[in-house]
């Protein structure tokens, strides 16, 4: 495959780079509902629809719920779908998320992480992305707004890939990068076709059909649900390896490399490790760069897919380390650790006998600074030289 | 890990061919009582048919008849027709019942 084309660049919004990383994808069903911090990726698509540049059925529901259901029911029906929300949108489509994943929709979603019901915070944060991490989607968290727009291209590659039929959401920091305009490179669309092409090529998915009396989903009775439940695990442990050979594939056609499952900084000498995700990895980036001059060897492991949780190439990453650091922008009821740290600490027999200091940062828009990450690197350090540490830090409750 | 298990879904995704066999819930085990039709009285309006919860009305080009297969016996049938053709008869008054 040759080279595409310079794309052009804009300065413009999260939100909006959602909005043309999916009508470059040439979606054919679009229901989407307006949320905070979400709801001008909703416009735009809704504009690109209005004025001819999208030719797609754009359904104007009434809630979040009737979103995921024609999303999930025009995949079914083999469509190309796409949808958007945040935070009480993700919840209050709680169950069709769940059908989507059962039905095997290839629907790729955009969710701006927002923190969710109980405390009213319109205010960003992973929590939504995080409850639902049990829904059997796809979660791809990004970093920058660049990588929204290719995260939504790789997005459709990896849920209509035959061998994986699953959906896919792509999480951004609501607020911080859906507001947050920097400059990012379009492509051309034509290149996105020649990207998306090779799924064309494929045997084509089970579709239903008027007048063909066929059933999804609703006959998984006994052996037929185990069967149906174990294929999907499967598919998502396939998901793993295929965001890696996407990942190549998307870096040699737009030049633009994001490491599939994980992306190591500075690991390879590293004593230490932070492990971080989303538009905070930036910043942790910034500090292990200073205190790598400073002599210190800290590397980050930034976290890219939460679903399938990217168990062995973070035991390749963190295997040996002397201590481990993991900041979480949510919280796991009922764990004291937090939601990646918890899951990180499964892999403790694989890892090795290090210890693993979990912090809490970064909840409802409060930022995650360079002076919090500047400590974190401090204690993590400490510990890794046998000195006593708190397993748990909510980093704002002490300072 | 060895898989024992025989594939009964053709398709990666749960997909089965209605046609061949109905992998799902065996409804009509729930029911008390069953739609019995009194044809003099149905006018093949259809409405019976529309309203029935799990679809199980069959077209018998000049009347409907439920697929005792599937219903349940909730009686909506027998409540939205105008005509007032069904009768919601116990199960225990049937043989097979």
């Amino acid at each position: 495959m040759a080279k595409a084309q310079k794309g052009q660049t804009r300065v413009i919004t999260g939100n909006a780079v959602g909005a043309y990383g999916a009508m470059l994808c040439r979606p054919e069903v679009v229901a989407a509902y307006p949320i905070t911090p979400q709801s001008e990726l909703a416009e735009q698509l809704a504009q690109f629809v209005s004025n001819g540049v999208l030719d797609a059925e754009y359904v104007e529901v009434e809630g979040e719920n009737s979103a995921m259901n024609v999303a999930l029911a025009a995949s079914v029906a083999g469509a190309r779908a796409f949808t958007a929300t945040s935070s009480y949108g993700l919840v209050f489509m709680y169950d069709a998320l769940q059908e989507a994943s059962g039905f095997r929709t290839p629907v790729v979603m955009v969710n701006a992480n927002r923190e969710t019901p109980g405390i009213h915070a319109v205010s960003s944060g992973q929590q939504d992305m995080i409850s639902a991490r049990d829904t059997g989607w796809v979660q791809i968290i990004v970093e920058n707004d660049q990588e929204i727009l290719d995260q939504i291209i790789i997005a459709f590659r990896l849920a209509e890939d035959y061998n994986i039929q699953l959906p896919v959401m792509v999480n951004y920091d609501g607020f911080y990068l859906s507001y947050l305009a920097e400059a990012v490179e379009i492509p051309n669309i034509e290149d996105v076709d020649a990207f998306l092409a090779p799924l064309k090529k494929q045997p084509g998915r089970q579709k239903l059909v008027p007048g063909v009396s066929i059933g999804c989903g609703t006959h998984g009775m006994e052996m037929g649900y185990v069967e149906a439940r174990y294929k999907h695990c499967q598919a998502l442990e396939r998901a793993k390896n295929k965001v890696d050979e996407i990942d190549k594939a998307f870096g040699d056609y737009f030049g633009r490399y994001y490491h599939g499952q994980i992306e190591e900084y500075r690991t390879d000498d590293a004593d230490i490790i932070i492990v971080a995700s989303g538009s905070a990895t930036g910043t942790v980036r910034t500090v292990i760069d200073t205190k790598r001059e400073a002599g210190i060897k800290v590397g980050l492991v930034k976290l890219r897919l939460f679903r399938p949780f990217p168990a062995e190439r973070l035991i390749k990453a963190l295997k040996g380390k002397k201590a481990i650091g993991v900041i979480d922008r949510s919280l796991c009821f009922g764990w004291k650790y937090g939601p990646i740290c918890m899951e990180l600490r499964a892999l403790s027999p694989e890892i090795g006998p290090t210890p693993i200091l979990s912090y809490i940062d970064g909840l409802a828009n409060l930022d995650i600074t360079v002076p919090h990450i500047g400590r974190v690197i401090d204690e993590v350090g400490a510990a890794a030289q046998g000195k006593p540490y708190q397993e748990v830090t909510w980093i704002p409750m002490e300072e | 890990m060895v898989i024992k298990h025989k594939n009964i879904f053709k398709t990666e995704s749960a997909w089965s061919n209605a046609d061949e066999v109905l992998l799902c819930l065996d409804t009509g085990s729930w029911r008390t009582e069953r739609p019995v039709l009194d044809k003099e009285k149905c006018n093949y309006c259809g409405l019976c048919a529309l309203y029935c919860p799990p679809q199980c009305m069959k077209d018998m080009g000049d009347h409907y008849e439920a697929d005792l297969a599937y219903c349940k016996g909730c009686g909506i049938c027998a409540t939205e027709c105008p005509r007032k053709a069904f009768a919601m008869v116990p199960e225990g008054e049937f043989v097979d019942g």
